[in-house]
């Protein structure tokens, strides 16, 4: 019974995968490429260790945009907004880091309270509209992603913007001090040396990971959260606020968005461009699905993710096709992980409502026969 | 007053605003905000072209929602369309079938959003956001494939030509059978006549150089109108929105309504799209769609899921773009145009009593006044995100005047 639950928690994700490789293998063959040496290459390249490092750099804001986006999810908040939460906030971390001059840690520590401090208002406010005139949150943060983007980045963008970096439009640097160290120690002694430097923020996603972990299943906060998110009125009920509860699930949603930029502000870039990085919000929201926004579920979902993300780049350089297929495959993985859960959930009710029949139909029978033995034995 | 009567007296209104704007904005502002585009001839034609990707995305959403269906997707569906436009352009030399193409595709598109939602029971929004994320890839990818063969680049398609543009006769000096027609409200508009030569002005933008497809646009409004609210058809694909249960007891297919409801909405995003790359644009560009299928959700919510309200929404909003491109001048002297409007709203709810509302609006009536006496220049980025803010706004004023379909974005499965 045991090993047959299991194999339902486990069938949705891989049943996705499957779909998500055939589709792929159609799109490949559709454009003239032949999907198993376009698989093979992938693979082979994937396992380069400078490949490897860059998963994991990639996994990384994955990750956090995950964990934003399952803290809404596990009360039935959809913070569609993560993509402008962390762009708002990367930005103006980057600004903060660029203008402020302070020793080392506390240099990276302000950029890092900037940027958690940014995505908690920017997810905040949909909160407070949510709970004070009921608003829909994804409607609120769909149109706070574009005054985030179109708006206030792209605005202030063209005020801050240092003249004198010449053709691209970006803030200043953040100095040495407002850096993160890289961890390429361990990446040398795990796969050997590589071209790529391995991002230490992946440290502070793993710290996050286990926040959230702890935050959901051993505190107050999150069993409010994930009884407003199972039974609202079940939860008032038993004395849980469901508006500060929302508010305060959109603010811990907001603030982990805002971390999602730092890996590449911090690592890599030291600035904010126009070519910052961009959908890794939308990109969270396929991650937290196929991780079932469990802690330990997300970070494997992130790492293939990552994975995928980096190892398809591949493609493009042998000429199989363009690296975009990535996008598509995001795409596919997210609906189909979705519907195969819905048929498992459908399966799993079917199943239970056969065992019941089963178990009152043989206790009836039971019941039925004990007169007939008691008779026959008198 | 009825709906109609109260409509015409707002847009008479609006006109008479938008020309003492015109007049004064320079005057009150020492020159920083004279224009003499908002109530031009040009502008308003121009407006009209722009506005009409919004107005399919807008019209679009609310067949789905009508149908009981969310679709946040539109902004993917609307780029699927141009890209599919742009190819079927080139592919055939005909923009009537880049159209069609743009069309297909969007329902297709669309259509898998209805399996998964309708079929499947999947969250709305997470089919949207699939639909958001996949389509920008769809559109890069297959721009690498096709778009280098016929002189492009993996960004964007070689140019394209739409369909010719016409102009009214008599009013607007089109061409009958070969006689040049006199151009009434062009020499109206040029006789400089206070509110007589701007109202003229905003009234050839609707007659002059039109194209077929944007005409087309337009009659999707009454049409859309007329399917829903006139016809069987418009009747069951509503009750699919309100009330499922008790439409499925009648017998109706609500599965095939809301099927229904998704993929037109699919076809008119993938209208929309098509449109903005083989007639406004003549060509498609990655990221051109720039949001104007979110801008599209916000006019229908706006619109208050009606096809009017949508289509006002998106002409304001299609105007206030079209002015950012034309004259950097023009978005600040739309800023006291919002203060005027603003202005008479307070006024309003003073004169109905409702203090707390009339204090509020005054209040921010006065923080836009003297921030578009103060400031230099508007930023350019302000009217591109008014939608935006507008749509919040509505949502924390008016609630009580919008009501969107009542199951709307609820997963019904048929017991």
């Amino acid at each position: 019974m045991m090993t047959k639950s299991r194999m339902l928690a486990l069938a949705p994700p891989v049943a996705s995968l499957i779909v998500a490789f055939v589709v792929s293998s159609v799109v490949l063959a559709i454009s003239g490429a032949n999907p198993f040496t376009a698989f093979a290459n992938i693979i082979e390249f994937g396992f380069r260790p400078n490949t490897l490092v860059e998963t994991i750099n990639w996994a990384t804001p994955l990750y956090l945009s995950a964990i934003a986006v399952a803290i809404g999810f596990r009360m039935n908040l959809f913070n569609i907004g993560v993509e402008g939460q962390y762009i708002i906030a990367a930005f103006m971390a980057a600004q903060v880091g660029h203008v402020v001059s302070l020793p080392p840690v506390l240099h990276v520590g302000a950029i890092i309270i900037t940027a958690m401090v940014t995505g908690g208002i920017w997810a905040g406010l949909a909160g407070l509209l949510k709970v004070t005139r009921n608003i829909n949150e994804v409607i609120s943060t769909i149109m706070l992603n574009s005054i985030a983007v179109g708006g206030v980045v792209s605005y202030l963008l063209g005020v801050w913007d240092v003249e004198d970096e010449g053709l691209d439009t970006a803030l200043g640097d953040i100095p040495p001090s407002g850096q993160f160290p890289s961890l390429n120690w361990a990446s040398d002694a795990l796969v050997g040396e590589t071209r790529s430097n391995l991002w230490g923020f992946v440290v502070v996603a793993v710290v996050v990971g286990v926040v959230y972990h702890l935050l959901i299943n051993r505190t107050t906060i999150g069993y409010d959260l994930r009884a407003t998110g199972s039974n609202p009125t079940a939860a008032e009920a038993s004395g849980v606020d469901p508006r500060r509860t929302i508010v305060v699930a959109m603010i811990l949603s907001g603030m982990v968005a805002g971390l999602v930029g730092l890996p590449e502000l911090l690592g890599s870039s030291h600035s904010y461009s126009l070519r910052f990085t961009q959908g890794l919000g939308f990109g969270g929201i396929a991650v937290a699905l196929l991780g079932r926004n469990h802690a330990a579920g997300i970070a494997v979902s992130a790492l293939l993710f990552g994975w995928l993300g980096r190892a398809s780049g591949v493609l493009e350089v042998r000429g199989d096709a363009p690296r975009e297929i990535i996008s598509i495959i995001t795409g596919v993985i997210m609906l189909s992980v979705v519907v195969a859960y819905a048929v498992a959930e459908r399966y799993k009710r079917a199943e239970e409502a056969r065992a019941a029949a089963a178990l009152t139909a043989s206790n009836g029978a039971a019941n039925g026969g004990g007169p007939a033995e008691a008779g026959a034995a008198s | 007053m009825s709906g109609r009567r109260r409509l015409v007296a707002l847009i008479v209104l609006g006109v008479v605003l938008l020309a003492l704007t015109e007049r004064y904005a320079g005057n009150v502002t020492g020159g920083r905000a004279a224009t003499d585009d908002l109530t031009s001839s040009g502008t308003w034609s121009i407006a009209l072209g722009w506005s009409i990707p919004i107005l399919m995305a807008g019209l679009g959403g609310m067949f789905s929602e009508r149908s009981g269906v969310v679709n946040i997707g539109l902004e993917g569906l609307l780029i699927l369309g141009t890209w599919f436009g742009a190819y079927g352009t080139l592919l055939t030399g005909s923009p009537w079938l880049g159209m069609l193409f743009a069309m297909v595709a969007g329902g297709l598109g669309a259509l898998i959003m209805a399996v998964a939602t309708v079929t499947f029971g999947v969250d709305h929004i997470v089919a949207g956001t699939a639909i958001l994320v996949m389509a920008p890839g769809v559109g890069r990818y297959l721009s690498g494939l096709i778009f280098p063969g016929y002189g492009g680049s993996i960004t964007q398609s070689p140019t394209l030509r739409g369909t010719s543009t016409f102009s009214l006769p008599i009013l607007a000096g089109g061409n009958l059978f070969g006689w040049e027609s006199p151009d009434l409200l062009g020499s109206i508009e040029d006789s400089d006549v206070l509110l007589l030569s701007e109202a003229a002005g905003i009234l050839r933008g609707f007659v002059f150089q039109m194209s077929w497809f944007t005409l087309i646009g337009l009659l999707a409004i009454p049409l859309s109108a007329w399917v829903l609210w006139r016809t069987r058809f418009g009747l069951r694909l509503r009750s699919a929105g309100e009330n499922p249960d008790a439409a499925d007891s009648l017998g109706i297919d609500v599965y095939r309504y809301k099927y229904f409801g998704v993929i037109i909405s699919g076809v008119l995003a993938g209208y929309g799209g098509g449109f903005l790359a083989v007639q406004l644009s003549g060509l498609y560009k990655e990221g051109q769609t720039q949001g104007k299928g979110f801008i599209g959700l916000a006019t229908m919510i706006f619109g208050n899921w009606r096809p009017g309200g949508t289509a006002s929404g998106a002409l304001l909003f299609g105007f206030t773009e079209t002015l950012r491109l034309r004259d950097p001048a023009a978005p600040h002297a739309l800023l006291l145009f919002v203060v005027l409007v603003l202005a008479l709203v307070a006024l309003r709810a003073l004169i109905q009593r409702r203090f707390r509302v009339a204090a509020g609006l005054g209040v921010g009536c006065g923080l836009v006044a003297w921030y578009s006496l103060a400031v230099d220049k508007v930023p350019n980025q302000l009217p591109q995100i008014t939608p935006f803010i507008a749509v919040i706004v509505v949502l924390l004023f008016a609630t009580r005047r919008l009501r969107m379909p009542a199951a709307d974005g609820q997963i019904w499965i048929k017991q």
